[in-house]
């Protein structure tokens, strides 16, 4: 009995050991199977174009980002590190550190670029949440935030490499712009403090069939509808595709392999000068 | 077994009344945390996790180096460590539950801290973190109470416990490597993403570590009349030597793939560490500190005539404890969020709040290193007056 119970023992202390040597791999594994080629792809994934020349216009910008604010009840904080911010305005130069050099003007540096979400293929934030309090949905690839399963770990944060996430350092209830009644703007839940949150591609607007809060903005500003262009990038045959195939659009840091949904529409060469080069 | 925990003289009443009246006012920074936000502390969108996290990353190595006394002593029966591996292992504990706790007082919501199991994420290194802290903990503490209660019975300890104490060894590297994979494996943050990062965690937690210990035995032995053995600190301090130089190795090898490359990203943080990014360099005074004391520890341990003479040995002990901090407690996780993904220096800096916090979760530590410290050592005393 003694020595059979040792035995057993042994080999359990010996299974164990390799079970612990193998903790972190079996994670490395895992993840790998999800990064085989051929996994299946979403059948929708949401998109969205964003026209760099008309991002230079503060009229666009500023109707883009207060129908967010308005739309999800994104409270406007005025502490700069306390900031929450859905889609908000970056240089050039910050969105695209890869794109400028030493001689870049100055002038095209600084322009004023929408950021938001990229909704990206392989969302490294989704990778690292440790409770899928922020998952990739398959049925249309938005890239969703639970903020009631949500820990406040911020470990998205440090995985988000396009600095889309904020987190609600303090209760942000008191910062969400209200009616005459004293309701905030809209019927989307106002947060706690403590959970990390950003654009959901207004989730709650397309299910619905309508577009996302910014879009539609966009689409009021006589001469500025082109701004933000949202659609099926799975359909061939929608708005976003049709731009995604006809024109020249970047996204940010592809290098990283992240798979942004959200693109770049660069602005076309002035004709004059082209004309000038070939005569 | 337990009532040996509370047997202490009056410098113990008095050590575990100073941890008592600092967990207590860093409850009450914490109670102020939970109401209000962790606006309160000096974290924000740019550096989002700060002081806490950078805590838990020093000791986590803390809890790993008591590897550095059992594998010697069970795995080759090196006897000199008889009476310090219980020293190492109830250092782990406490030391683990400090980890713990400082996940624990960064969180934004805390309720939810069983999410982590409700809803696993295996593709999530912070899962794996927990579990194997968890179980880190679980080991060390069953490992250590059940070998001193057998030699407070002058029994040989249970068989049962042996592939537990085997099974502590790779578990120890495991906690290390878990922690360096929560940050090397984010392709936003260049300055942590390095293969290194888990090597030089491992090989400055086998210098941290050691270096505490030393320092614990030499004062056990001063207050608690109980000697962990002078050959014990000596190998020790070899270990500590040699964790030392080769930390610096790694650290010199990112250096030099950082700078020689010279790609921005890379060299940016560095950059800000040494020099300072755009008029920002909050953290150069402590960089330069903690570069000149690792650099003159290690050559002043490498001489074996002055780390035999023990106050020596102590100061330098001190010294690499300070130094390693600098490097993993403070510089390491803020400089990763410097510059931003989007370009922009943001500088950190604790809060008050935050200190006080930090301190009560270090007092937290403290008490319970007090209380098995002067169980282990009632125990020890009594045989010894057998």
């Amino acid at each position: 009995m003694g020595e059979s119970r040792r035995d057993f023992l042994k080999d359990l202390g010996a299974v164990a050991v390799g079970a612990g040597c193998a903790l972190p791999l079996l994670d490395r594994a895992g993840w790998l199977a999800a990064q085989t080629p051929g996994a299946a792809a979403p059948a929708t994934q949401w998109a969205m174009v964003v026209d760099l020349e008309l991002c230079r216009r503060a009229d666009v910008r500023d109707a883009c980002t207060e129908a967010c604010r308005r739309e999800h009840n994104v409270p406007r904080i005025p502490e700069p590190d306390d900031r929450i911010d859905w889609i908000w305005t970056e240089e050039y130069q910050h969105v695209f550190p890869d794109l400028v050099h030493a001689h870049t003007p100055a002038e095209a540096r600084e322009a004023p670029v929408l950021v938001l979400c990229n909704h990206c293929t392989k969302p490294p934030c989704v990778k690292v949440c440790p409770t899928g309090a922020t998952w990739k949905r398959e049925s249309d690839g938005i890239v969703m935030m639970d903020m009631h399963r949500c820990i406040g770990c911020r470990y998205c944060m440090a995985a988000c490499p396009y600095g889309s996430r904020s987190f609600n350092w303090r209760d942000p209830r008191p910062y969400v712009e209200r009616g005459a009644d004293g309701r905030p703007a809209s019927d989307y839940p106002t947060r706690t403090k403590g959970v990390v949150e950003k654009c959901t591609f207004c989730a709650e607007r397309v299910r619905t069939g309508r577009p996302p809060a910014c879009v539609e903005a966009v689409q009021a500003i006589p001469g500025a509808e082109r701004a933000l262009t949202f659609g099926d990038v799975s359909d061939p045959d929608s708005a976003v595709s049709r731009i995604l195939r006809d024109e020249r659009t970047m996204a940010r840091l592809v290098t990283l392999g992240t798979g942004p949904n959200v693109y770049y529409l660069e602005s076309p060469p002035q004709r004059g000068e082209d004309a000038g080069e070939g005569a | 077994m337990l009532q040996d925990a509370f047997r202490g003289g009056r410098r113990t009443w008095v050590l575990l009344g100073v941890w008592a009246v600092l967990i207590a006012v860093g409850t009450v920074a914490y109670a102020r945390q939970l109401t209000v936000g962790l606006t309160v502390t000096g974290m924000s969108r740019d550096v989002s996790w700060g002081l806490y996290i950078a805590q838990f990353t020093f000791l986590v190595g803390i809890a790993a180096s008591a590897v550095m006394v059992v594998l010697p002593y069970y795995l080759h029966n090196y006897k000199a460590f008889g009476r310090m591996v219980i020293l190492g292992e109830f250092l782990a504990v406490s030391a683990v539950l400090m980890c713990m706790l400082f996940i624990f007082v960064d969180m934004g919501q805390p309720t939810r801290v069983l999410n982590v199991m409700l809803h696993p994420r295996p593709r999530s290194p912070m899962f794996w973190d927990s579990m194997v802290l968890f179980g880190y903990l679980l080991l060390n503490l069953v490992i250590g109470s059940v070998t001193i209660e057998a030699e407070r019975r002058q029994t040989p300890p249970p068989r049962w416990v042996r592939p537990l104490i085997y099974l502590s060894i790779p578990w120890a590297v495991s906690i290390h490597t878990v922690t360096a994979f929560l940050y090397a494996g984010l392709e936003a943050r260049p300055f942590w993403m390095t293969a290194i990062l888990a090597p030089r965690f491992l090989a400055s937690a086998f210098a941290s570590g050691p270096s505490l210990l030393i320092l614990l035995a030499l004062l056990v032995r001063r207050f608690g009349r109980f000697d962990p053995g002078r050959e014990a600190v000596q190998a020790l301090a070899t270990i500590v030597t040699y964790a030392m130089v080769i930390n610096l190795f790694f650290v010199l090898v990112e250096v030099f793939t950082a700078l020689y490359g010279a790609m921005p990203h890379h060299v940016e943080p560095f950059a800000y560490l040494f020099v300072g990014l755009e008029r920002h360099a909050a953290l150069m005074p402590w960089t330069w500190v903690g570069t000149t004391l690792t650099l003159g520890c290690t050559v002043l341990l490498l001489v074996p005539a002055l780390r035999r003479r023990e106050g020596v040995l102590a100061l330098l002990c001190g010294g690499v404890i300070a130094a390693l901090w600098i490097e993993k407690g403070l510089s390491l996780v803020v400089t990763g969020f410097i510059p931003s993904p989007l370009g922009r220096v943001t500088e950190y800096a604790p809060t008050a709040p935050e200190l006080a916090i930090t301190l009560g979760v270090y007092a937290v530590g403290g008490m319970m290193l007090t209380l098995l410290y002067t169980l282990v050592v009632n125990v020890r005393r009594r045989l010894q007056a057998v």
